[in-house]
């Protein structure tokens, strides 16, 4: 953890403001995204946490403009990616910023990587879409990077195919691909997901050794705690699309102040609740297009009160800095709870 | 510490998948498959001797002359020995013999069947050629670009324009260059600021035009429905009727027939492959759309098209032939296997050489064609492969 990255103030590498993203059919409109605010700075990791359907891989999607329009759109907010607009820009523009200054690594290595292509050539794609170089300084970068994810003899590997590599060797070729143009942000979309825990262990040490080598800025996008307690300098905690909590790591995960970032710690087994029954939170996830007014969560909240059901709560800080959308933990009076 | 020093120090092997490259597996499956490789053999035979028989029987003065005519040894057995004395020694055939006979005109049938398998097998080629190339555009517009929509009105002034242009080259010069130009005027308004003022006050006609929209996809696939109402064959008879007959026309108008197959494929293929994570992850890379189709989505797609292609092929030699038979294909002075066939079926009795040869290399060609492509079907398509 990079504990002098997270008191100097640093440059803000990417800062997303009220992203709305809208899934629309004939019948109804999924709020899958619904006002989400963050931001990455240089050279830090930020986890986006929260269940399956939240709203997570949309938000990535959608700040690289890869959503499929329609039926999703977006229905407002700002993405600023060092300084400038990356929602207003067009088709074009956005291709100069994808793979170059933000690389993406997605969730199944497997699907991710084209089948009838050797590695060699997919690493090099980047290179030749990007960077105007010679081939023999491609296939030098293309050994280079082989070398760098931790893939030995990159000579054979070059012209293996992906179905020829194990899972892990396939997610460091993701990652050599995402890393290929030297960019500034990697947005890693649940890259250990599909792997063994031991693998995962090496592919989050990687990352990490990567991210330093590089100066770059990680956005990190999982639904495992445990990940986020080992790679996280600050969280964001989503839920039905809307950041209920955030702050630097350590200190949510200790001390969770959000009912729902609470509940998701105890449901997480450990050696002190070994014997007794695991914790589940009550209920589902909201669908996304009939989210419960009020606070998403009330349904399924503990500590839920009347004023839930009717106010959407905003963000309160809490003594030590952490930020939380719980009026009730934060213990506020109602005046407050209109949205900021 | 990396997996890859841990091995090393314990000298234990890496564990990889077999490395095979995919077409050493692919060749592996394929030999195991007789029939299939029969096939292949079989028609490496004969593009062997297509090219072959169109080196000897080009030129000035070639080895086998498919031309030549000589009335004094007409309708001769296959392996006959010439019997006129007053044969030139030019006029002689290769090796003495006539190896498939003469035909009613004392024309050497062998020379004719090497001629006719070259033209049989271009025609073949080009016209999937073509038929491939317009499936693979036409479907792959409509899979990849399906749900974008063109309005009514841009669809009505394309097909001014068209009409235009052809009405020009087909010589009514007045009324396509009216055309042309009340489809540029219809343009530049709807684009102009004025046009697009006085959008609200339109006529309900011209507004219904501009609100409704179609889908691509559905303009494709119901152009390719439309396609595959006709008739194929007596449609091509028709526009062959009409058009000056030459091998030319023949495949071009093979070609746009039927490229409705591979449409149908290629659009279901990108229909699937446009949501693969490898489709986004290429994306995310900043490739182009362009690039994302011809370089990621196209190879992906290109198994089921290469079958139907391998089956065309063989259609499109059928259906050549046919053409010829009826009178309708290559202009006589080419001999063509269709033709030699219909030439033939007057003497059929007197004959049956004549009838029987071509027939026979028409069925074998087109035998070798089918099995080599469902072969290469059963291989392609994992879900067939288990069966095995």
């Amino acid at each position: 953890m990079n504990v002098d990255a997270m008191n100097a103030p640093q440059e803000v590498v990417l800062s997303v403001e009220g992203l709305r993203v809208y899934f629309r059919n004939e019948e109804e409109v999924a709020r899958a995204v619904d006002g989400v605010d963050f931001e990455v700075r240089r050279g830090e990791t930020v986890c986006l946490v929260g269940e399956s359907g939240c709203g997570k891989t949309v938000s990535a999607l959608a700040l690289l403009g890869l959503l499929p329009r329609p039926p999703g759109e977006i229905a407002g907010g700002r993405v600023r990616f060092c300084g400038d607009d990356l929602l207003d820009r067009d088709e074009e523009a956005l291709q100069v910023v994808r793979g170059r200054r933000i690389g993406m690594v997605f969730q199944e290595p497997l699907t991710s990587l084209n089948p009838v292509f050797t590695i060699g050539e997919q690493i090099a794609e980047p290179l030749r879409v990007h960077l105007e170089l010679p081939e023999s300084q491609i296939r030098q970068r293309c050994l280079q990077l082989l070398h760098d994810v931790g893939i030995d003899s990159p000579e054979q590997r070059l012209a293996a195919y992906p179905h020829q590599l194990s899972g892990g060797q396939r997610q460091r070729a993701m990652i050599a691909m995402a890393l290929a143009c030297g960019p500034e942000l990697i947005i890693a979309d649940e890259p250990t997901t599909a792997l063994d825990v031991t693998v995962q262990a090496q592919i989050l040490s990687l990352m990490n050794r990567l991210q330093h080598a590089h100066d770059m800025s990680v956005l990190y996008i999982t639904h495992d705690l445990g990940v986020v307690s080992q790679i996280a300098d600050r969280v964001y905690v989503m839920y039905a699309g809307v950041i209920v909590e955030t702050g630097a790591a350590q200190p949510v995960l200790r001390n969770p102040r959000h009912p729902y970032t609470r509940a998701l710690l105890d449901s997480l087994p450990n050696r002190r609740k070994r014997g007794r029954r695991l914790y589940s939170i009550p209920g589902s996830v909201p669908h996304p297009a009939y989210k419960p007014a009020g606070c998403p969560f009330h349904p399924r909240c503990p500590r839920a009160i009347d004023a839930c059901r009717e106010h959407f709560p905003g963000m309160c800080v809490f003594d030590d800095g952490q930020v939380a959308r719980c009026p009730v933990a934060a213990g506020r009076k109602l005046t407050d709870w209109c949205r900021s | 510490m990396s997996p890859e020093t841990t091995s090393r120090a314990f000298g234990l092997e890496e564990p990889a998948a077999p490395k095979r490259t995919r077409f050493e597996e692919f060749w592996r499956l394929f030999r195991r498959n007789r029939m299939a490789l029969a096939g292949l053999v079989i028609f490496a035979f004969f593009f062997g001797s297509a090219v072959v028989g169109w080196v000897l029987t080009s030129g000035n003065r070639p080895l086998f002359d498919p031309a030549l005519v000589r009335l004094q040894e007409k309708l001769r057995p296959p392996l006959a020995t010439p019997q006129a004395t007053s044969l030139k020694p030019e006029e002689r055939p290769v090796g003495g013999r006539y190896l498939f006979g003469t035909d009613d005109l004392g024309r050497d049938v062998f020379a004719r069947m090497l001629q006719g398998a070259w033209v049989s097998l271009t025609v073949g080629f080009v016209a999937v050629g073509i038929s491939v190339a317009i499936g693979i555009f036409m479907g792959g517009l409509a899979g990849f670009y399906g749900d974008r929509r063109i309005r009514l009105e841009q669809l009505l002034v394309t097909a001014v324009l068209l009409a235009g242009a052809s009405l020009l080259t087909a010589g009514w010069r007045a009324s396509g260059a009216w055309m042309l130009v009340l489809g540029h005027a219809w343009l530049f308004w709807s684009i102009s600021p004025w046009g697009i003022r006085c959008r609200k006050s339109l006529p309900a006609g011209l507004r219904f035009l501009r609100k409704n929209t179609l889908m691509v996809d559905t303009l494709i696939m119901r152009f390719v429905d439309i396609m595959l109402c006709f008739p194929s064959f007596f449609l091509i008879l028709t526009v062959v009727a009409l058009l000056p007959a030459s091998i030319y026309n023949i495949m071009i108008v093979i070609g746009l027939t039927s490229w409705e197959g591979t449409a149908r494929f290629v659009r279901a293929e990108f229909l699937s492959l446009r949501e693969q994570d490898f489709v986004s992850a290429a994306k995310a890379l900043g490739v182009g759309n362009l690039r994302v189709i011809f370089r990621h989505m196209v190879p992906n797609a290109i198994a089921p098209v290469l079958v139907s292609a391998t089956l065309g092929v063989a259609s499109a030699i059928l259906t050549e032939a046919g053409l010829s038979f009826l009178g309708f294909g290559v202009p006589p002075p080419h001999a063509t296997w269709g033709n030699i066939l219909s030439d033939g079926k007057r003497f059929i009795f007197d004959a049956p050489w004549l009838t029987f040869i071509p027939g026979a290399a028409i069925l074998i060609v087109v035998l070798s064609f089918n099995l080599f492509g469902e072969g290469l079907r059963d291989i392609l398509n994992p879900r067939l492969r288990e069966r095995q």
